[in-house]
């Protein structure tokens, strides 16, 4: 599915610090950097956009604490939380897609695809309908639903010990089905009102999301990013072989049970905060791998085009104006579907 | 993903073969007979057996029981078969066509393209009757199925099945946002929607059922000619030329039998999954993947699958009805993770 592949040894360099080192893929570093300055953009724009338009000066001074009352609540209170929760639930898919996609070698295996998206919507539901609502509570129930789901998955898809490969999509695409029926069933029991509202949320929507969501997924960027990104070595290895890994000392399915729990809950916290946003976990790792043309792993810039996808998908929803509702999950299918279709149609 | 024929060195392969088919269609039938009785008995008002006997072999308008089995429940009876014998075979030909283990009207886009087309039926050309969404219906299947084959062959490579489901599942999920986005906006078209969304057989008068009737038994007149060129074209595009078989010739035949088939079911049904994937699989699994035994197989098993769902469907929340796409999913779900675990043919 990656197309032609150059060897990317011809461009990267070497960082070594002490005993530690890591090989750069030095086009890789054009384009990560490419993508921030974009993820910047979007920042900025967001911030500028909206009911009341405002000047870059007015932005930055209100950022920096100072100007009118009104311009900073809108700036700071409102337009930064909510930026800031679309790049990071951006960054959140994209990674997990990435993981998700080289745990099962396949390019379907994202989280929407793979059922913990909509396990984490079920349990969500679950907790809408049964016990009444509450966002924390919600999120949590988010979570927990997702977790559920994908040990479900893991277990199911285990054989002889090991997970890996199409049974994973498989058994995920049977359980995700399975899950969104009891979703289905939740909603046809339950009362108009907790439907409605359950509905709203499994359409995926930032609005309102404020500084508590965007706390709760920086808390959970800051630990769990750099634990995948630890465990994105041994999943390189395991990417050219399980008994190649096994050669090289790699723990294989212990390695895998780790990566799919972080991801999972990666998932489960972009879930809770933005309910099921579709594609961007799928499209994201996708996206990477054909831009940066190099093989292997590419959790980072995954992470990188997953925000610059998610704040342009919230961008389009706030502004884009087609007398329609478009809430930004909608958005991201419409996009990401939009640009696989085009993918499929232009190459080979 | 899906093997050959018998050998014609492996004695007894055939006559196996035939032993288990019968096995197969004694069986399914029995579950098919006594699923449609209890079908014809149990609903929000329950039937005993022996007046539903009576009102088949004696009917007496008179009798409100006799008047709710004939004007109401064989109506719903009859819908069942013939759209559940439609999803079936779609899903059988598709598999064979597209060597994608995963192929089925669902998860290839035709259930989204349907939506569209009725959703905008609803919304734009003022459509309210369900024999006017059927040709909506149908229409947007068939767009959608010929989308997903052209765009998961584009550029003269094989279908192969990443290709295919990916094509699938982004077009399902463009489509799906556009859908959804029209609906949101529309409260009145969401209400009329619903009803028709939810994969229900319930309240589909019999002239709906006549009216898809020939569309099924053109398409399954259409596979069981088939038979030879799938056959064929199991053994790879190459081995299907160096058998005088033409793939393209095969695959076009292929996709209009599909369309027909899964068109109608889904314009006549609503959305439904599942039953597509799963009949066929369970066939394969019991009596091997030759077409002369797979599609027959198929034929019997798949109405039968639909028919315990409805059942199922109507008993589970009694005295509310689960709807039968749901109930579809809450049984094929479990059944399509257990033939992954344990059928090494479809994940190794």
């Amino acid at each position: 599915m990656t197309g032609r592949r150059r060897t990317p040894v011809a461009r990267s360099g070497v960082l070594r610090i002490a005993s530690f080192s890591l090989r750069l893929d030095l086009g890789g570093m054009r384009l990560a950097a490419i993508l921030l300055v974009l993820v910047l953009v979007a920042l900025a724009v967001s911030l500028m956009l909206g009911a009341v338009p405002l000047a870059p000066v007015e932005v930055l001074r209100a950022l920096a604490g100072d100007g009118e009352e009104r311009i900073l609540r809108t700036v700071v209170g409102r337009r930064l939380p909510r930026a800031v929760c679309a790049l990071l639930v951006g960054v959140c898919l994209g990674v997990a897609g990435c993981v998700f996609q080289s745990l099962s070698r396949n390019a379907l295996g994202s989280p929407d695809i793979i059922g913990f998206t909509t396990g984490a919507a079920t349990g969500a539901v679950a907790q809408i309908t049964l016990l009444g609502g509450g966002v924390l509570a919600t999120a949590a129930a988010a979570v927990a639903g997702g977790l559920l789901t994908a040990l479900l998955v893991y277990l199911l898809s285990r054989k002889h010990g090991v997970t890996g490969g199409i049974r994973l999509v498989l058994v995920g695409i049977g359980i995700g089905a399975i899950m969104a029926a009891v979703t289905d069933l939740l909603l046809v029991r339950a009362g108009i009102a907790e439907a409605a509202s359950a509905q709203v949320w499994q359409s995926g929507s930032l609005t309102g999301r404020g500084w508590p969501h965007a706390w709760s997924l920086v808390a959970a960027a800051v630990v769990l990013l750099p634990l995948i990104g630890i465990a994105g070595r041994a999943l390189r290895m395991i990417e050219m072989g399980d008994d190649v890994a096994h050669g090289l000392g790699i723990r294989v399915e212990r390695v895998r049970f780790a990566v799919l729990v972080l991801g999972v809950l990666l998932t489960g916290v972009a879930t809770a905060v933005a309910g099921p946003i579709a594609f961007v976990a799928l499209a994201a790792p996708q996206i990477a791998a054909r831009l940066a043309r190099g093989s292997g792993l590419h959790l980072a810039l995954s992470g990188l085009i997953g925000a610059v996808l998610l704040a342009c998908a919230d961008l389009l929803s706030q502004h884009l104006e087609l007398g329609l509702r478009l809430p930004i999950g909608l958005v991201t299918a419409l996009l990401g579907g939009v640009y696989l279709i085009w993918l499929l149609a232009r190459r080979a | 993903m899906i093997d050959t024929l018998p050998r014609r060195g492996e004695a007894g392969a055939g006559a196996r073969t035939g032993i288990r088919l019968a096995a197969v269609l004694i069986g399914g039938l029995v579950v098919l007979l006594v699923a449609t009785v209890l079908s014809l008995g149990i609903g929000s008002h329950v039937v005993p057996p022996r007046t539903v006997i009576d009102a088949l072999t004696h009917f007496d308008p008179a009798q409100d029981d006799h008047l709710i089995v004939v004007r109401s429940r064989i109506p719903r009876a009859l819908l069942c078969l013939v759209v559940g014998v439609g999803l079936a075979v779609a899903g059988a030909v598709m598999q064979a066509l597209t060597r994608n283990p995963l192929a089925e009207p669902g998860l290839l886009g035709l259930n989204a393209g349907a939506s569209l087309a009725v959703v905008v039926a609803i919304s734009f050309f003022g459509v309210s009757e369900l024999a006017g969404y059927l040709w909506f219906a149908f229409v947007g299947a068939a767009v959608a199925a010929v989308a997903v084959y052209a765009l998961g062959t584009a550029h003269r490579s094989a279908a192969t099945p990443a290709r295919m489901a990916l094509a699938g599942s982004a077009i399902a999920m463009a489509v799906g946002a556009v859908t959804t986005s029209i609906l949101l906006s529309r409260e009145s078209a969401y209400d009329q929607f619903r009803f028709w969304a939810v994969g229900s057989l319930q309240g589909r008068p019999l002239e709906v059922t006549g009216a898809v009737l020939p569309c099924v038994a053109l398409g399954v007149a259409g596979a069981l000619a088939l038979i030879r060129p799938l056959n064929a074209l199991a053994l790879g595009d190459d081995a299907a030329r160096a058998l005088g078989a033409s793939a393209p010739a095969i695959r076009l035949g292929g996709g209009l039998v599909v369309v027909l088939l899964a068109g109608a079911a889904t314009a006549a049904a609503g959305p439904i999954g599942f039953v597509g994937l799963v009949a066929p699989h369970l066939v394969r699994l019991l009596v091997g993947s030759d077409h002369r035994a797979l599609l027959p197989g198929t034929i019997v098993l798949g109405p039968a699958i639909l028919m315990v769902a409805d059942v199922l469907g109507r008993i589970v929340i009694a005295p509310a009805e689960l709807p039968t796409a749901v109930a579809a999913a809450l049984i094929g779900g479990p059944v399509f993770v257990a033939l992954i675990r344990t059928n090494r043919r479809i994940a190794g």
